[in-house]
């Protein structure tokens, strides 16, 4: 049954991964604002739009 | 803290080739299931060819539909949302074609080789080594440009959409790297590294991995962008979204020994595959319901707006796959329903529903935006398409819920004495019916499939396309600032700096650490028999493995008996992870369509699987008037010879495999293979003489169907050997 370790091991080290990006993510600010993302996706890139420009 | 403004456009051809090729591979995909789906009704549209039976076709259906279908659109949907949230044209456009041509040519070659038999047994995971080689680079070059883009981003923030998109990228690269291990025999042919339960569990491992991550988190990602675009609602809640990604990431790993419940597979390990399932509901339903409040406010515009129903009916399915899916992982409900037909329904809420609606919701917004005009050919055939597919998708399911739950109890009745009530066959009959109508319900879903290419690509040639579209954004400033606030370790200074190197290394990190893993057990022979008398399969019992898997037959037969006695009744003694010591892939199977076989050995006689094989109705001929079986014939096997020029080879890979074969058995494989295969020609012979059946030993030992039949009789009769002893 060597195998379920191996699996569990390579388990462990996708979530360490993924555990490292979250702290990475938090860390820098990612989830400091938990609103205005959501609302700057709806706004487009136009040329001369005058939105996004903080 | 904002930059310059910037000047850029949005590469959108690479979107609208994507989008091309999602169109095409979905109708050919569609298609070959709704052909399979008329052969359980009706056998003869197998054609007795072997290009076309259901074995071989079933793993075409599903390679095309994931991976051709449901991965090019996904890489539209991807590459047109990736560039727009972060603000920034696709890191390289030559990488982004590479991709493009790799992913097709993959595909084609995927289809051919399918065709020709070429499989290795796995599920979802047919292809051969230098095709999984392929996949395996032109991921490697779809994870580049991502992160390249990532890299030369304008937008601080990493909406949660990338996090989805790069979840799946680095899951699935370790998934199918892992999975894929195989030892060549040839160009065409490969045995799995893992024998038997390692190989069951590292295959579930991979395929629930895969729905995981190829069929579900690219999806959120595409929801939590093309839902509030189309809705034009910010996402329900954001924070929601948030949670909801790491929870379901750090949860969804650990629940693949599910598929496995009741099997060889140690108990703890389904135990921990039991409650991570059962805990996916949270973050799951999360995703659901953020999806579906992002429509709040926008109710009424469903009533009209054909995209918006068709994510109302993607959600609410994606809801009800991720909760039967837990409950399927309960032992009492698996016990029931594992190898019927529900499993299939469960899977096609989720691809008929989930993924397909998705596909036409988000195809139906997109497609307009990539030219001048931006507005859809027509709303009002959108919205018939999205009643067709609807009533497509429920026919299928309820059909096969309703097949699934009959045979299930038909399988476990006992009558007044105490035996099986039913024989396989006539749980066949029973369910027949519901095959049509499911093959009925999948018409109509192609058919509305139709109806979704007519619309795009009118909405796409009758406006100017737009293949640069041009933006403007300001540079990203890194704000110091906050990074010396954060800590003093030069380390993190360093991440912080580039972010996303930490991306790139850790994906190396995690690559170097499989390998160190793995390299024990390519050195050390793990596969030490359990059961003395379990004993390496013959040269000739090999050779009919080999055509075992070649035609799919584990497409419509487990090989693995669970220790219920309504099980041991019908087919014998449960199955013991010591007998699979050898099995290079393992082939239980995940479907009974057709009984199990792992105890077939001995069951019948040699001519009578020769009847079968040539045409499965012929044992059925004396008692019953309409001919009842629907297992496809195989006349070929009886008329091509068998191909003994790989035999040596295959010996000597399975003892690099560390089958125990004789040291120089290779040089002998051949000559004992002629034996035993003149053994049971004469047998056949014999049997068959008189019967009007008669045929000539010496006509039939060097054809493929006497190493399968072989093959037949040697399932499950070492263990028995071993109570003889
Ligand atoms: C479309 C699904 C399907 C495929 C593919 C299929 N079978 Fe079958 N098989 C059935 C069904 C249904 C039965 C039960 C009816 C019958 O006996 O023909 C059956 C019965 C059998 C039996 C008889 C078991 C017994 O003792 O009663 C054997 C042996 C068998 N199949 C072997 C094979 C082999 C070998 C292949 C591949 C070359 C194969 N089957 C492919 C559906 C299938």
């Amino acid at each position: 049954m060597k195998i379920i370790f191996i699996m569990i091991g390579i388990s462990f080290i996708i979530a360490l991964f993924f555990l490292v990006a979250f702290i990475w993510s938090v860390k820098t600010g990612q989830y400091d604002d938990t609103y205005s993302p959501s609302a700057r996706i709806l706004f487009d890139d136009k040329p001369n739009s005058t939105l996004d420009k903080n | 803290m904002s930059g310059q403004i910037e000047k850029f456009s949005y590469d959108n051809r690479i979107s609208r080739m994507f989008l091309y090729a999602t169109l095409l591979w979905g109708a050919v995909g569609l298609l070959v299931g709704v052909l399979i789906a008329f052969q359980l009704y009706i056998p003869a549209l197998n054609f007795d060819l072997p290009y076309t039976t259901f074995g071989r076709l079933r793993p075409l259906h599903t390679n095309a539909v994931i991976f051709a279908f449901v991965g090019n659109a996904i890489f539209a949907g991807v590459y047109y949302s990736l560039q727009r949230l972060l603000k920034a044209r696709m890191f390289n456009d030559m990488l982004s074609k590479l991709h493009f041509w790799g992913w097709q040519l993959i595909i084609v070659c995927a289809a051919l080789t399918l065709f020709l038999g070429i499989s290795t047994g796995k599920e979802y995971a047919e292809l051969e080594w230098p095709i999984d080689i392929m996949v395996a680079l032109v991921w490697v070059i779809f994870g580049v440009n991502m992160i390249g883009t990532m890299v030369k981003r304008r937008e601080k923030h990493l909406y949660v959409a990338i996090w989805f998109y790069l979840a799946t990228f680095v899951t699935v690269a370790i998934l199918h790297i892992v999975n894929s291990f195989e030892i060549p025999v040839n160009l065409f042919k490969s045995y799995s590294w893992y024998a038997g339960v390692q190989d069951a569990m590292v295959q579930w491992w991979y395929g629930h991995n895969a729905v995981a991550f190829f069929l579900t988190t690219p999806f959120l990602g595409l929801m939590y962008y093309f839902v509030p675009k189309a809705a034009n609602r910010p996402v329900y809640s954001y924070r929601l979204s948030i949670v909801h990604f790491w929870a379901l990431i750090f949860i969804y790993i650990w629940a693949g020994p599910h598929h496995l419940l009741y099997s060889a597979v140690p108990d703890w390990a389904q135990t921990l595959g039991v409650v991570f399932s059962l805990m996916l509901i949270a973050p799951s339903w999360g995703g659901m319901i953020n999806g579906l409040l992002t429509m709040r406010g926008a109710w009424d515009r469903v009533r009209n707006d054909a995209i918006l129903k068709f994510f109302v009916v993607a959600l609410t399915a994606y809801g009800m796959a991720t909760f039967e899916g837990p409950m399927h992982s309960l032992k009492t409900v698996n016990a029931f329903t594992h190898f019927t037909d529900w499993i299939p329904a469960h899977v096609h809420i989720g691809t008929l529903g989930w993924n397909g609606m998705m596909i036409f919701a988000i195809f139906y917004w997109m497609a307009p935006r990539l030219t001048k005009n931006g507005k859809l050919f027509s709303m009002k055939l959108a919205n018939t398409h999205f009643w067709i597919a609807t009533l497509g998708m429920i026919l299928w399911s309820v059909a096969m819920y309703w097949a699934g739950t009959a045979q299930g109890l038909m399988w476990k009745q006992w009558d007044a004495n105490g035996l099986l009530q039913h024989s396989f066959i006539d749980t066949v009959i029973a369910i027949v019916p519901m095959y049509l109508v499911r093959a009925i319900g999948g018409t109509l879903y192609l058919l509305g499939f139709f109806i979704f290419i007519y619309n795009i690509l009118k909405t796409l040639g009758s406006a100017q396309a737009v293949h640069e579209e041009e933006a403007e954004a300001p540079a990203l400033v890194l704000n110091n600032e906050n990074h010396s606030k954060l800590s003093g370790y030069l380390r993190h200074r360093i991440l912080e700096k580039k972010p996303l190197a930490l991306t790139f290394w850790a994906a190396v990190a995690i690559l170097v650490g499989t390998l160190i893993e793995m390299v024990p057990t390519f050195l050390v022979k793990s596969n030490v028999p359990t059961i003395a008398s379990v004993q390496p399969y013959t040269p000739l019992e090999l050779e009919g493995r080999d055509i075992y898997i070649r035609e799919g037959c584990n497409s419509c037969h487990s090989q693995l008996i669970r220790p219920f006695r309504t099980e041991t009744e019908r087919y014998g003694e449960y199955s013991k992870a010591g007998e699979f010591v050898y099995d290079h892939p393992f082939l239980w199977g995940s479907k009974r369509t057709g009984p199990d076989l792992a105890r077939e050995g001995g069951l019948r006689d040699d001519a009578w699987h020769f009847r079968h094989m040539k045409r499965p109705n012929s044992i059925y001929d004396d008692a019953y008037d309409n001919p009842p079986s629907i297992m496809p014939a195989y006349p070929w096997l009886i008329t091509d010879d068998l191909d003994v020029s790989n035999t040596p080879d295959k010996i000597r890979a399975m003892q690099t495999l560390g089958v125990p074969y004789a040291e120089g058995y290779d040089a002998n494989a051949v000559g004992d293979l002629q034996e035993q295969a003149a053994g049971i020609a004469n047998n056949i012979e014999q049997l068959l003489s008189g019967t009007g059946e008669d045929v000539v030993a010496d006509e039939i030992k060097n054809k493929e169907i006497i190493a399968l039949i072989a093959y037949l009789q040697r399932l499950g009769t070492d263990i028995s050997k071993d109570t003889n002893n």
